[in-house]
């Protein structure tokens, strides 16, 4: 855009988050509710930084145990074998289905990590008040937001597995401790999307945008 | 409080970049885009809210279908089992692990359950003039509730989970399954088919009568739009 962008905040206004209305506050500091549809309102999510960080770091440290505990424990009258995810995503790769193999791998464990980096590097630019690539830092964002829900992929596999491998004596399987903490990683992050605030990655650029005006 | 800016109604700030903008009058099946961003404003569809309702209507059926019949049945050596969604999450209850059947629960019954039970309210709501207030109100919570209602993640789930098995015994997959892919593809278009702005358009503030102005406003504006 080559003309001067004005973005609600310095034109004075407020938009509702969920019905996109936009508003005159007439008490800056009280804004109230939405006279539609009900939700509060805010310039910014309230303390997005603060949240999104804490979200993160609670999401990283039960990242560990999400990977080091099995998810699943498959007991048979002879032995009994507990699986990580790593391991799930090793036996359907050896027994031959590498495609499926790919899928939880790219939906368990690199998204996850993913996730966490790019909301860690989103949340540090924004601190830092970096003013290039915003067009770049909201697509990335807009994926994190997107791809963060196939990520529980692995937590219906192992539901449905314990659900249906119940052939007790001959087999069964119970679910793991790692099942908690991955299924923990998947919710806090979602989470910490939520809280995040994409405008903030503009509002750097644009206060720059009005200060060479 | 607050008072109603005084822009008309086309005048938008884009949700993820904060860029004051004005949306045009659409064509049908266009869409305007933030010009700074790409975020997508707006939507223009040919039958905004029949077709959605349409859509949720069929949803709600295969909901039904999809929580009531088998998934699928497993037969090993002489052996039989079968579930259900719910007797998946209940399994995994029993099995010590309550948190987690919790969030299958919630990701994969109450979720999809409360989405399309407040849409159907919101599109059939809509249908009349002018429209109640509660509108609004549930409106909302349907979009927050949106992301997690995780139909396609399960259902690719369960197909990892059965082609698993399927190196220990006979699989056959159920009514309930077929219901599951059929729901898969009904819900995103739901979503699709629906743009928010259609309703709030047509929601009555709450709190006023000098807004009757505005209102035909509004009105004009969604003709031009279509």
């Amino acid at each position: 855009m080559t003309t001067r962008a004005l973005s609600a905040a310095q034109a004075g206004l407020v938009a509702c988050e969920t019905c996109k209305l936009l508003l005159r506050p007439v008490h800056p500091d009280h804004l109230g509710h939405c006279p539609r549809c009900g939700a509060e309102l805010e310039v910014r999510r309230a303390h997005s930084i603060q949240y999104t960080w804490a979200l993160i770091v609670a999401a990283a440290i039960c990242y560990i145990p999400a990977n080091m505990l099995p998810v699943m424990i498959t007991n048979t009258f002879a032995s009994s074998e507990a699986d990580t995810i790593i391991g799930g995503v090793v036996f359907l790769f050896t027994s031959g289905s590498w495609p499926l193999a790919l899928i939880v791998l790219v939906a368990s464990v690199m998204v996850p990590l993913g996730k966490l980096l790019a909301l860690g590097y989103l949340l540090i630019s924004v601190q830092r008040g970096m003013p290039g690539g915003c067009r770049e830092r909201t697509r990335l964002y807009r994926m994190v937001e997107f791809i963060g829900r196939w990520s529980m992929l692995d937590v219906f596999v192992d539901t449905f597995t314990v659900a249906l491998v119940q052939l007790q004596p001959l087999m069964s399987v119970v679910p793991g401790p790692g099942v908690l903490f991955f299924a923990a990683v998947v919710v806090l992050t979602m989470l910490a999307a939520e809280a995040f605030d994409p405008r903030l990655i503009w509002d750097s650029a644009t206060n720059l945008e009005s200060q060479n005006a | 409080m607050s008072e109603l800016a005084a822009s008309s109604q086309s005048l938008m700030a884009c949700p993820e970049c904060d860029l004051l903008q004005r949306i045009p009058p659409l064509p049908i099946g266009g869409k305007a885009q933030c010009a700074r961003c790409d975020f997508v404003l707006a939507t223009s569809h040919a039958d905004p809210l029949e077709l959605p309702l349409t859509l949720t209507v069929s949803a709600a059926i295969t909901f039904a279908v999809a929580n009531t019949a088998p998934l699928m049945d497993l037969s090993a050596v002489g052996r039989q089992a079968s579930t259900t969604i719910i007797g998946g999450a209940g399994q995994m209850w029993l099995e010590g692990e309550p948190i987690t059947a919790a969030i299958v629960m919630f990701c994969a019954v109450i979720a999809p359950a409360c989405y399309i039970m407040l849409m159907l309210a919101v599109l059939l709501a809509a249908r009349r003039s002018p429209l109640p207030h509660w509108v609004g109100e549930l409106l909302r919570w349907g979009l927050h509730v949106q992301p997690w209602a995780m139909y396609d993640v399960m259902l690719l789930g369960i197909l990892v989970a059965l082609i698993k098995i399927a190196e220990l015994a006979t699989v056959d997959p159920g009514i309930g399954m077929y219901a599951m892919g059929v729901l898969a593809v009904l819900l995103p278009a739901i979503m699709v088919s629906f743009d928010a702005r259609e309703i709030w358009q047509r929601v009555a503030w709450s709190d006023d009568q000098q807004r009757s102005a505005s209102g035909t406003d509004e009105r004009n504006y969604a003709e031009s739009g279509r």
